[in-house]
């Protein structure tokens, strides 16, 4: 028999493919409280540009840096993190086999724990005990609760991501010397990174903030608690891109009906994410007091190593676009482009996603050029920034994840009706996200600040060059709104309405062209050897430092 | 491994010029100079009202040093001390500044000038002000709700 007939068997199996059902409920929590943060973050995310735009006030003494902490902390946090550990879950169940009862239970613990911590870290912020905005910079000090629901939130994922290890060990298991499923793999990357980044952030809250909040000690080490911050803050926003990276990698091929390039570059680009995800954070404090310039700009090197593997992924995305439009029948440079699916919202919202990358990973090497990031730093070029990388390209691609997978995890379909108001919601997005990072980078390269309410700074001159850049963020923002609401109104005739059927969990098969993949690139121990490494090269020093030369600690302050 | 023709070509073009990118930035770094604000002298913050050089907030003009004139401010919840500095055009200015509470951001609109002041740790940069006109100090880190309101003016003006 040849091979052909087999592998269309495989791809047709792969269609069939239905997740366990207490599996489905399990990733469906995760999806109803990301979504309820959606909302709630966004509508804070409206207020906070009327407000900046001069012509609108908060209500009832609302204080706008009250808004801003429950945007920051909802999208930013919970949004992302609840959206990841759902879809991962439902990942890991389709592409590895469904949980067993007690990997499924340690993920209802990590549910459950994440969700406690959530609502004690909201009703802080709701009582106005917690304006410290989501990176809550000592020595603006929140209410110890607010911290522990925040630190629960972390120990919650830690649950999560055990759950998903588990499962893959035990494929492996059952699997010896057989390279273990893509996306299964990409999980556990994805959860290592994020378990070493949460210990930096773990400590500052257990052994820092908490015992600070709660009056245990007078003093805390500002220095230390920003830079444990930072060891997190940047492998962060990489747990936040990574999930969109398997979408990009493992099932938009499919969706579009063509292979993943190369099953062994994708792994590599992974395990380079992993590597260099950690010990970069400095880079987000090259204009701090305190820490050497030489250390600083190690870290700058490590950051930008980070080019390689993004560039190994735009190759291997538009090398699977193009083999599938020339497939199709497309010719010339780019007249394949034509054959691929616009209209088909699972492949449309998430390359919308993958060009908005281009120029959001342009700017972050902006941000983290050494002197170039004095022009911008803490600019709300910077704001303009993030909203392109996790806001854009991250959140479309999630956006159009949901319109496959929650159809997919409540039996139902994806209606041509919702496909197209998924198109709109796209568009949408993508017009709104763009009016208002454009503005914000504009504004910000004029000096504009961050996280500030509306000021005419004095009546300065330069202070009204910004305004028409902030009524432009105000137009942005509505529509990103409208955006929000659309996409709620699509999720729910999903949750509870379009007709019952099979929607397909998309999960691509490799190119036959590919090579086997290197045994190495799974050889997990030895990636945590050297990331640790590298995590001790480039911290232990300034660490140290930081601490032998520490300055009087400093007292809380609760100046909102 | 097994990368692709193209690849290759793709990887060695964008590897040679992150080389090349890092090289530029290293040599502006070490050879230049050119490092962001990365001070390590430290201070009690609680009493940098009575240590010098913050016991004097302002503009003086210093001799037999690297730059002709220190610029000092001490930064609090919500405003600047002193609110107006003025300097005159083409000076080599020292700017140090520290906080006496929380962080707080000292940027120079629409320069370079920008550093984040922390309490404890005394912030420096040296530049030279070779543009004339009034220039707005924002406080670009959230320091409480009176933030947006937290700003001064550099004035840089042709030498008496």
């Amino acid at each position: 028999m040849s091979e052909q007939p087999i592998e269309v068997n495989e791809s047709f199996r792969s269609k069939l493919k239905k997740i366990d059902a207490r599996d489905a409920k399990l990733s469906m929590a995760h999806l109803y409280v990301a979504f309820i943060a959606l909302f709630l973050g966004g509508l804070a995310g409206l207020l906070q540009v009327l407000v900046r735009s001069g012509s609108f006030e908060l209500p009832w003494g609302i204080n706008y840096y009250q808004v801003l902490t429950v945007h920051g902390v909802l999208l930013g946090l919970i949004l992302t993190t609840f959206f990841i550990f759902g879809f991962q879950t439902a990942a890991m169940s389709v592409a590895v086999g469904t949980l067993s009862s007690n990997q499924r239970r340690l993920g209802w613990i990590g549910f459950w724990v994440m969700t406690i911590g959530t609502a004690m870290a909201a009703v802080m912020v709701l009582l106005n005990e917690a304006s410290v905005l989501y990176t809550f910079y000592a020595p603006l000090q929140a209410h110890w609760i607010f911290y522990a629901g925040l630190a629960l939130v972390v120990v919650g994922s830690w649950i999560a991501a055990l759950s998903e290890a588990l499962r893959w060990m035990k494929w492996r298991k059952d699997h010896p010397k057989q390279t273990t499923p893509l996306l299964g793999f990409m999980v556990v990357c994805n959860n290592l990174m994020w378990f070493i980044a949460t210990i930096g952030v773990a400590t500052e809250v257990l052994f820092q903030l908490l015992p600070w909040s709660l009056g245990f000690v007078d003093r805390v080490d500002i220095l230390l608690s920003r830079t444990l911050f930072w060891s997190f803050g940047h492998a962060l926003v990489y747990f936040w891109l990574l999930p969109a990276y398997m979408i990009w990698y493992a099932i938009v091929p499919q969706i579009i009906g063509g292979r993943i390039f190369s099953d062994a570059l994708a792994r590599l680009s992974f395990i380079m994410f992993v590597l260099f995800s950690v010990p970069v954070g400095l880079h987000h404090q090259l204009t701090e007091p305190g820490v050497d310039g030489s250390w600083k700009f190690l870290q700058v090197v490590l950051t930008m190593m980070v080019v390689i593997p993004s560039l190994l992924t735009a190759f291997s995305l538009f090398a699977t676009f193009e083999l599938r439009g020339r497939e199709l029948g497309g010719k010339g440079i780019f007249a394949w482009l034509k054959k691929l699916p616009w209209h088909d919202v699972r492949f449309f919202a998430p390359f919308i996603g993958m060009l908005v990358f281009i120029p959001g990973g342009a700017g972050g090497i902006v941000n983290a050029s050494y002197q170039m990031n004095q022009l911008i730093h803490n600019t709300i070029w910077v704001t303009g920034h993030f909203h392109l990388t996790v806001a854009t390209a991250v959140m479309l691609t999630f956006f159009g994840a949901t319109y496959w997978l929650v159809p997919h995890l409540t039996g139902r379909t994806l209606t041509k009706e919702m496909n197209k108001l998924g198109i709109i919601q796209t568009i949408l997005w993508a017009l709104g996200m763009g009016i208002m990072s454009i503005s914000m980078h504009v504004a910000g390269l004029m000096g504009a600040p961050r996280r500030s309410s509306f000021s005419d700074y004095g009546g300065a001159e330069i202070a009204k060059t910004w305004l028409s850049y902030q009524i432009a963020q105000a137009v942005g923002g509505t529509l990103l709104f409208i955006a929000i609401i659309l996409f709620l109104y699509i999720f729910i005739k999903l949750c509870w309405a379009t007709p019952k059927g099979h929607e397909e969990f998309p999960i691509a098969l490799v190119s036959d062209h590919a090579q086997e993949t290197p045994a190495i690139l799974e050889n997990f121990k030895l990636w945590i050897v050297i990331l640790v490494a590298l995590v001790l090269i480039a911290y232990t020093y300034p660490i140290y430092d930081i601490i032998s030369n520490a300055p009087l600690g400093s007292k809380g302050y609760k100046l909102w | 491994m097994h990368f692709h023709k193209y690849e290759k070509y793709w990887l060695t073009f964008g590897v040679g010029s992150l080389i090349v990118f890092l090289l530029i930035t290293g040599i502006m770094a070490f050879h230049n100079g050119s490092h962001p604000p990365s001070a390590k002298n430290t201070i009690n913050h609680e009493k940098v009202e009575q240590i010098a050089p913050f016991d004097k907030p302002g503009v003086h003009k210093v001799s037999g040093k690297d730059w002709d004139y220190e610029v000092v401010v001490l930064a609090s919840a919500f405003f600047y001390n002193p609110p107006v500095l003025e300097v005159p055009l083409g000076a080599k200015v020292k700017f140090i500044a520290t906080s006496k509470d929380v962080v707080h951001g000292f940027e120079i609109a629409k320069t370079n000038v920008n550093m984040m002041l922390e309490p404890g740790y005394i912030s420096e940069f040296v530049t030279t002000v070779n543009k004339k006109g009034e220039f707005l100090i924002v406080c670009n880190e959230y320091c409480g709700v009176g933030h947006a309101q937290m700003h001064s003016i550099l004035k840089v003006v042709e030498p008496k």
